[in-house]
């Protein structure tokens, strides 16, 4: 496997783990404002991922910094070609950050109020966009020969790319839900419980009819070929799974299901696209690719030492917060948000 | 107007307005760290309400310099996709690296410290507060590392009709890092100094409770404050001798210096004619500006007609000459602001070795309006390095019309910067009024859900 290939493995995983783990973060703050209308209650929600959403936020950094090292061509044609499209994401970022700190910082009601808004439009916001660009990532956008986007911004709201814009909203809030029900107790538990269960079903229609209209709008399945590998299926069947534990009340397990579907989803993607980075809706000679789109092989060398090092360290001291602060959050837990 | 100057001036808001947050959270999770520190070895709980009290003020502040940052890693690509594909393979390493090296770590234990008061050990909750700082201070250095490449380009080759890196090693090595990141080290420590004086300086003005809260804040914050004002003006100083090497035309927009001098002289107040290259009125000290680049009062400094000159032959016709009257002023407030927080400093010290805070009304209010000093020195110091730069994207290298994006229309970055200013506006004033609202609160109420 050459260096490209490395790159471009390791920044399918980085997405992984921002699919997996920022895809609960947006999920519970899409569902926190309806989860209670008790301030108190509304707070369990938002400290459960209090201790995490910052550290988890930076796999998308760290995603759009491996890209920026490793293929600068995708990294310059993605970000300015979805000009408009990251700023919408930018701005949502922005607000959802400071909204956990903010509001916390005032207990006047309708501040809160309005960071609790500030906070759910701040992630449904990126949730949605991140199926659009996922979508339109496999769909291919007209870039020319000199890999610059030709395209608009509405041009990127197509049907199918709205399709999967609401599939990965609907699919994080779920993850969400899940998480809630792994991580509060009582009447919030019940509640999580109740909104993952009717989540399932709209879900998984969205999720199938994401991958059914890709047949006719992408060239996934011929290049997946009649036998697609075990990927793509299990994404599937895992999701089928977690509708399953979800009614049996293994909270452990269908968030598990998800978090494969997650990840089984972005892996699926990547293969689909691969060696392409950005598919040219114009002409396949101009979809940039792991080659014509990367870094010399100095940097790639250079950066791959440097990964090879510092992300098993990262996983540990990431994973070791998760178990450090791995109890269920009550209204009788210490809440710094 | 033009898309590029439409995607300059986006820059330019969305990087000053980052860097209001970014000393203060540098300096201040030392000071913080410092503090808790104090609390573990002492086990005197007047230190820990202490961390407590400027933790919460760390906390607001880092969040807007956290959310504000994923833009300065976006909008290379989006705005400067021709920079992006120019130096991609140089600058976009230090940038991952940064992310992967120390946004993950503060990050990660920022969280751990917010919610770790009661479940990890003191020395390990402390621990957890010095790797927030180290890790902020890290990702500082990554970060210059890449500007370094823009003021001073090293380790590269151009092939493939891109720059391309030939050695790593070259661009932590870059002699311009050296000077720069300790400046912009020992700026946050001002910033920090200075912002926890002059709260302590209200508190004390309004014989808040919890005096001893304040007078050690305000003994801790002015040691704090002493070694960053020296520190930052000696490598600031250092750092100004460099550039007259590494770009010289720099530092002759930094003077005005129209003519090369030898000696040259310095000037304290001079408004000129750019178009004209001449001055209209000038105060100058003879021999000054040779003395503080060359360490003796003589030898040449070239202006900027002979630089401009030289560049022309180097690297063809154009104009290479930065906006003059910016650079200037934006330099001179930069020092006189560094100047007057080192007055205070010395008024402070004093004070420290008599062991009397008790000033007048006046003097507490000046030491609090004085935490705009550091403030006013980080933006205005930010504008002149990037603005002396120009017309340089890449000093030598890429000019910044050649960096800009082709795709993205002048409509849709005026939408973005208008959309930016607003967002970042109203953020500004939700900032300032918990800032405000917790630094008056003083430490009684430091559970402010209630």
């Amino acid at each position: 496997m050459d260096l490209n290939t490395v790159w471009f493995a390791l920044i399918a995983v980085l997405f992984v783990g921002f699919f997996f783990l920022e895809g609960f973060d947006y999920g519970v703050g899409v569902l926190h404002p309806f989860m209670s209308k008790d301030d108190k209650k509304r707070r369990v929600t938002i400290n459960t991922i209090g201790t995490f959403w910052d550290g988890n936020e930076v796999w998308v950094l760290t995603a759009g910094g491996a890209m920026f090292a490793a293929f600068p061509h995708w990294y310059a044609t993605m970000f300015s070609g979805f000009y408009m499209a990251l700023v919408l994401l930018l701005l949502a970022l922005i607000v959802r950050g400071v909204s956990f700190e903010f509001r916390s910082k005032d207990a006047n009601p309708k501040w809160r109020s309005l960071w609790d808004w500030m906070l759910f439009v701040g992630s449904a916001v990126p949730a949605l966009l991140w199926g659009v660009a996922v979508a339109n990532l496999i769909r291919g956008v007209p870039i020319d020969a000199n890999m610059n986007y030709v395209g608009g911004f509405f041009n990127l709201l197509n049907p199918y790319a709205l399709l999967g814009g609401l599939m990965t909203l609907s699919l994080f809030t779920y993850h969400g839900a899940l998480f809630l029900t792994l991580k509060t107790t009582d009447d919030i538990l019940v509640k999580a419980q109740s909104i993952a269960q009717k989540l399932w079903l709209p879900t998984t229609i969205l999720v199938f009819a994401f991958v059914i209209a890709g047949y006719f709008a992408t060239d996934m399945f011929t290049r997946l070929g009649a036998n697609p590998g075990v990927v793509p299926i299990i994404a599937g069947l895992a999701l089928l799974l977690s509708g399953w534990f979800v009614k049996i009340r293994r909270s452990g397990l269908a968030f598990t299901m998800t978090g494969i579907t997650l990840a089984a989803s972005v892996v699926t993607v990547f293969i689909g696209l691969f060696p392409r980075v950005l598919v040219s809706s114009l002409n396949d000679a101009w979809s940039l690719t792991i080659y014509n789109a990367s870094s010399s092989p100095y940097t790639l060398k250079i950066m791959t030492i440097i990964a090879v090092i510092f992300v098993p360290i990262v996983l540990v001291y990431q994973g070791w917060t998760y178990w450090m602060f791995r109890k269920r959050v009550s209204v009788n837990s210490e809440l710094e948000y | 107007m033009d898309a590029l100057l439409l995607a300059r001036c986006q820059f330019a808001v969305t990087t000053v307005y980052h860097f209001f947050f970014v000393p203060l959270t540098l300096g201040l999770s030392i000071l913080v760290a410092i503090m808790e520190t104090i609390y573990v070895k002492t086990g005197n709980e007047a230190y820990k309400r202490m961390a407590k009290f400027w933790g919460v003020l760390f906390l607001i502040n880092f969040a807007m310099g956290v959310v504000t940052g994923i833009v300065q890693e976006f909008q290379f690509g989006m705005n400067w996709s021709e920079y992006s594909r120019f130096v991609g393979d140089i600058f976009g390493a230090p940038l991952a690296i940064e992310a992967l090296l120390a946004f993950f770590l503060e990050s990660t234990f920022l969280g751990v410290w917010i919610f770790g008061w009661n479940r990890l050990s003191p020395k390990m909750h402390a621990a957890s507060m010095w790797i927030v700082a180290f890790g902020s201070n890290l990702s500082a250095l990554w970060i210059l590392i890449a500007n370094s490449f823009m003021q001073q380009p090293v380790g590269y080759t151009i092939r493939n009709g891109r720059a391309e890196m030939i050695d790593f090693f070259a661009l932590l090595k870059n002699g311009h890092v050296w000077v720069q990141f300790p400046h912009v080290f020992f700026a946050g420590i001002c910033t920090a100094a200075f912002f926890v004086i002059g709260i302590s300086a209200y508190h004390l003005m309004k014989k808040s409770d919890d005096r001893f809260v304040w007078q050690q804040s305000m003994k801790i914050g002015t040691i704090y404050g002493a070694i960053g004002v020296i520190l930052v003006m000696l490598i600031g100083h250092s750092q100004a001798q460099y550039m007259m090497k590494v770009q010289p035309m720099k530092m002759a927009a930094a003077e005005a210096l129209w003519e090369s001098e030898n000696p040259a002289a310095m000037s304290l107040f001079t408004i000129g004619n750019e178009k004209k290259r001449e001055d209209v009125f000038a105060l100058k000290v003879p021999g000054l500006l040779s003395f503080l680049a060359y360490n003796r009062f003589s030898g040449e400094v070239k202006g900027i007609n002979q630089l401009q000159m030289e560049y022309e032959e180097s690297h063809g016709p154009a104009n290479y000459v930065p906006p003059v009257a910016i650079s200037y002023w934006t330099f001179r407030i930069m020092v006189g602001a560094g100047m007057v927080m080192l007055l205070l400093i010395v008024f402070l010290l004093v004070a420290l070795f008599r062991n009397k805070f008790d000033f007048k009304p006046i003097v507490f209010g000046v030491l609090l309006w004085a935490i705009a000093l550091p403030y006013l020195a980080n933006t205005t110091g930010w504008i002149f390095t990037e603005i002396a730069r120009q017309p340089w994207a890449v000093f030598g290298v890429l000019r910044t019309e050649a960096a800009v994006s082709p795709s993205v229309s002048g409509g849709a970055v005026l939408l973005s910067l208008v959309l930016f200013t607003l967002v970042y506006g109203a953020l500004m004033v939700a900032d300032i009024y918990l800032l405000r609202k917790h630094a008056l609160a003083g430490t009684a109420k430091l559970n402010f859900h209630e």
